[in-house]
């Protein structure tokens, strides 16, 4: 019972990511497109911690835990690039 | 012992000339240098009584003993005059060089280092016995050859002529080692002596005419034949005494030294015999014809140098031909072995000598174009009679060597016609008729030689130098030659005996089993008109009106076309090898990354699908796969959408992004396929390098930074298909078929009790195999500062100001 419940978890998040994908290929501007790829990032990390759920493993704790810093350093670094052209700025006072 | 040690005494005496040359400023090197020829023609003046009587000195060095090969001094009747000849005729050219070249102006250290390294490079090839020390010789033979030619190396001709003769030369040096290994591969032995008594099993063996060919094209090449010969008038911008030496008495003949040597071995085939007689016959031919064309001194002579050189290579044949003929004709053939050799000497003197006067007329009018010269006998007398002694020798007139060697030379190939080898019987007669022709024009050019230089009007204005006499220094050399070249009519039998009777031994050992067996009487006059008498006579009436007639039909060699001569051919070739290998490599090294991708690629995928089907190595069975799972399906699905936008985005961040996409799909896998630490590196990884990406995208020049799609190419597509194709089918048939279990199991078992770790991945990485870490570690750390090193250190510092921080 739970195992289907979580089954058809995976498969709405896969769907999920499917459609960000969609907006990630066609996505009209750069933010939507970063959007999209924040949103497949959440959409990973819930999967995977359904995955580890269905493999009755703790394992993937920290794969979690990465994937939850990198998309939201990976999303602020788009942000960044976007608003200011540049991701690591130079110190001005030198 | 000494006389293994003794070939290397020429070159150990180079060692010195440099520093006497630069210390001893008074005293002309050439003085210096003299003594180490003179010595060793007397030492082996020495050996004369005991190989006239048949005997045979062998001395041997170990040079590699596991291979069989060593430093042979073998002296028999052949190389005991080829060694004559050499440090005898080197003796006297050593004399005229002093006179020759200047003390101030020449460099005269590097002429003797080079003229003795010649020395010990031609002694050592006509007395080695081994046939690898042989080459070795000779190729030595070839460069001396090649530094003498371009000894005024700031001259173009003599640069352009001493490539030329090292081309042609090396070219046949390396045709002859082939030949050589050939025959150690059938003998098993690198002993020329050894070989010869094999011979007749030789020639059974299959590999027997390819050795034949190979042997006798590194003779034909060095010895100046057909078609080879044309390397010979280009080496004549070097200096005469090189000339004299090298390019008439000693170095074009060790091509015949060769052909005489390995006789016994080839003679047995037929092939042999046709082959060096009408090569012989036609460069014989050939040489005395463009001889007359000639207007340069030197040119005359090495054209006559060439038609000489036929000549004897055609006795050689006929005497190879021995083996074949019986009962009668087998005795008048033994004529042609003697008439080669004798030749050989009688040409070495009358050659050596006709040079030293060429240098000399050169030397003292400033000039060798035989149409400036002219009515130098009067000013000139010494050199004149040299000069006419030496020139009538080679026309073959009485009283001189040349008539008597003619005389033989016509005996062996009036003899010729008895031979039945020759597939069309007329071969034979035809052969004859070349060779009484080529026989007139060497009368003509003997005549326009001497005559065109020393008679008729003298032309002072046109030459440089005021002509006058040479100092007498400079005639003692061509002087004893000139003596030797009318003794050898006087004595002929005395050379015979002494000289010529037992190099034909060794020449024919099928023939005769001493020098004393060597039955050839030679006398000027054999009593009665024998058909030879004849021929000559008949070549003296036809060549003067020829010569008289001279000015009437010397235009005909104008009709000749000059691009169909094989100097045009040589120099087409040459062009063609570099220019050709030039445009060949420049059309598949574009330069284009692409294009080296694309034959990597195809070379890849022909080796291996190449190899499945060869081997019959496809093999795809669906035994023992796991179950394939509804999450895998939807990863794989969008890892192929990714790559697919990858391949098709229109914008390089669109593709940036994509692979980013891949790159963490690639990390689900791992998710799915429960490997927690392969995932957790996999994500960083993406993460950063999407940042590096981004970061080279962001630093794209704004002129370059198209947006457009990239162009769809029919053979790239077919190349990545290819490629992929190829990867499948190989893991799929690697998987299917694996012959072995993993090892994994040992890990598993044992992770805990012999590691002490719980995390098996970890453990294999740190302990398991440690070492692969450590030098991960080590390509992270050269990549590092491999970055550093490329952002600080620039050595070319750019004027912009963006760069500059």
């Amino acid at each position: 019972m739970v195992n289907t419940l979580m089954l058809i978890a995976l498969i709405l998040f896969s769907f999920t990511i499917v459609i960000a994908v969609y907006r990630i290929i066609r996505g009209p501007s750069k933010p939507d497109r970063v959007i999209a790829l924040d949103m497949i990032g959440v959409n990973l990390l819930a999967s995977i911690a359904v995955v580890s759920c269905l493999l009755e493993t703790k394992a993937f704790m920290e794969v979690i835990l990465i994937l939850g810093i990198l998309s939201f350093i990976g999303t602020i670094a788009f942000s960044k690039y976007i608003e200011r052209g540049v991701i690591v700025e130079r110190r001005h006072n030198r | 012992m000494v006389s293994v040690l003794l070939l290397f005494a020429p070159v150990a005496a180079a060692l010195f000339v440099p520093m006497l040359a630069r210390r001893v400023k008074a005293v002309h090197t050439g003085w210096f240098v003299l003594a180490v020829p003179l010595l060793l023609f007397i030492y082996y003046l020495g050996y004369l009584p005991s190989v006239s009587d048949g005997r045979t000195h062998i001395a041997e060095l170990p040079w590699i003993p596991s291979y069989g090969i060593s430093f042979v001094s073998y002296i028999d009747g052949l190389s005991l005059l080829f060694s004559l000849l050499i440090t005898g005729i080197g003796s006297l050219v050593v004399l005229y060089s002093i006179f020759y070249l200047d003390k101030t102006k020449e460099r005269l250290g590097n002429f003797y280092v080079y003229l003795l390294m010649f020395m010990t490079a031609m002694l050592g090839v006509v007395q080695s016995d081994n046939v690898i020390s042989l080459y070795l010789f000779w190729e030595l033979t070839s460069i001396s050859s090649f530094l003498l030619i371009g000894y005024w190396y700031t001259r173009d001709r003599s640069r352009y002529g001493a490539l030329k003769s090292m081309m042609i030369t090396v070219f046949g040096g390396l045709m002859m080692l082939g030949g050589f290994i050939l025959l150690y591969l059938m003998g098993g032995t690198f002993s020329i002596r050894e070989l010869i008594g094999m011979a007749p099993e030789l020639v059974q063996h299959p590999l027997f005419t390819w050795a034949l060919v190979l042997v006798l094209l590194g003779a034909f090449t060095k010895s100046a034949q057909f078609p080879f010969y044309i390397w010979l008038p280009d080496a004549m911008e070097a200096p005469t005494p090189v000339s004299a030496y090298l390019h008439s008495a000693t170095m074009v003949k060790a091509g015949l030294y060769l052909v005489a040597r390995f006789t016994p071995i080839f003679a047995a085939s037929e092939l042999w015999v046709w082959m060096v007689t009408s090569i012989g016959v036609l460069t014989l031919f050939w040489g005395s014809f463009f001889a007359v064309k000639q207007t340069d001194l030197k040119g005359i002579l090495a054209f006559s140098t060439v038609s000489q050189l036929g000549l004897i290579m055609s006795l050689l044949g006929a005497a190879a031909g021995a083996f074949h003929a019986e009962g009668a004709a087998g005795t008048i053939f033994k004529f042609a072995g003697f008439a080669a050799i004798f030749h050989l000497f009688n040409h070495a003197a009358f050659k050596g000598s006709l040079f030293m006067i060429a240098g000399i007329v050169d030397h003292e009018t400033g000039t060798r174009d035989i149409r400036k010269l002219g009515g130098l006998m009067a000013l000139m007398p010494v050199s004149f009679t040299i000069a006419l002694i030496g020139s009538l020798s080679m026309a073959g007139l009485p009283p001189f060597g040349g008539f008597l060697s003619k005389e033989l030379f016509l005996t062996g190939m009036l003899s010729l016609r008895q031979l039945d080898l020759f597939a069309p019987a007329s071969w034979g007669t035809i052969l004859l008729v070349a060779a009484w022709i080529a026989s007139v024009f060497t009368f003509i050019y003997s005549l326009y030689f001497v005559l065109r230089t020393f008679t008729g009007k003298h032309k002072p204005d046109e030459l440089p130098k005021q002509a006058h006499e040479a100092p007498a220094g400079m005639l003692i050399a061509p002087g004893i030659l000139a003596v030797i070249v009318i003794a050898v009519f006087f004595i002929p039998n005395v050379i015979g005996k002494w000289i010529v009777k037992p190099a034909v031994a060794a020449v024919q050992p099928f023939l005769f089993d001493s020098p004393a067996a060597v039955d050839v009487h030679v006398a000027a006059w054999h009593g009665g008109l024998t058909p030879e008498l004849t021929m000559t006579i008949g070549v003296v009436l036809v060549g003067l009106l020829l010569f008289w007639l001279l000015p009437k039909w010397q235009g005909l060699y104008g009709l000749a076309p000059e691009a169909l001569s094989l100097n045009k051919l040589y120099d087409a070739s040459m062009y063609l090898a570099e220019g050709g290998a030039n445009r060949l490599s420049r059309t598949y090294m574009g330069g284009l990354i692409r294009n080296y991708l694309i034959y990597m690629f195809t070379g890849i995928v022909i080796i291996i699908l190449g190899s499945l089907v060869a081997k019959d190595a496809f093999a795809i069975s669906f035994e023992g796969l796991s179950p394939v799972g509804p999450a895998e399906i939807g990863l794989i699905l969008v890892l192929i959408a990714a790559a697919t936008t990858t391949l098709i985005a229109r914008k390089r961040l669109t593709a940036i992004i994509s692979l980013g996409a891949v790159g963490y799909t690639v990390a689900l896998l791992f998710v799915v396929f429960k490997a927690p630490d392969l995932a957790l590196t996999q994500l960083a990884i993406e993460t950063v390098s999407v940042a590096l990406f981004l970061l080279a995208f962001y630093h794209l020049p704004k002129m370059s930074r198209h947006d457009e799609k990239r162009k769809f190419r029919i053979g790239n597509a077919i190349v990545a298909g290819a490629v992929g194709l190829m990867m499948s089918l190989l893991a799929m048939s690697s998987v299917s078929q694996r012959a072995l279990p993993s090892i994994s199991e040992f890990y598993k078992e044992t992770v805990h009790s012999e590691a002490g770790g719980g995390n098996i991945v970890n453990v294999i990485l740190v302990d398991y195999r440690g070492f692969d870490t450590l030098f991960e570690i080590a390509v992270l750390s050269i990549a590092a500062i491999g970055i550093i090193g490329m952002i600080r250190l620039r050595l070319t510092r750019k004027e912009d100001g963006h760069e500059k921080q």
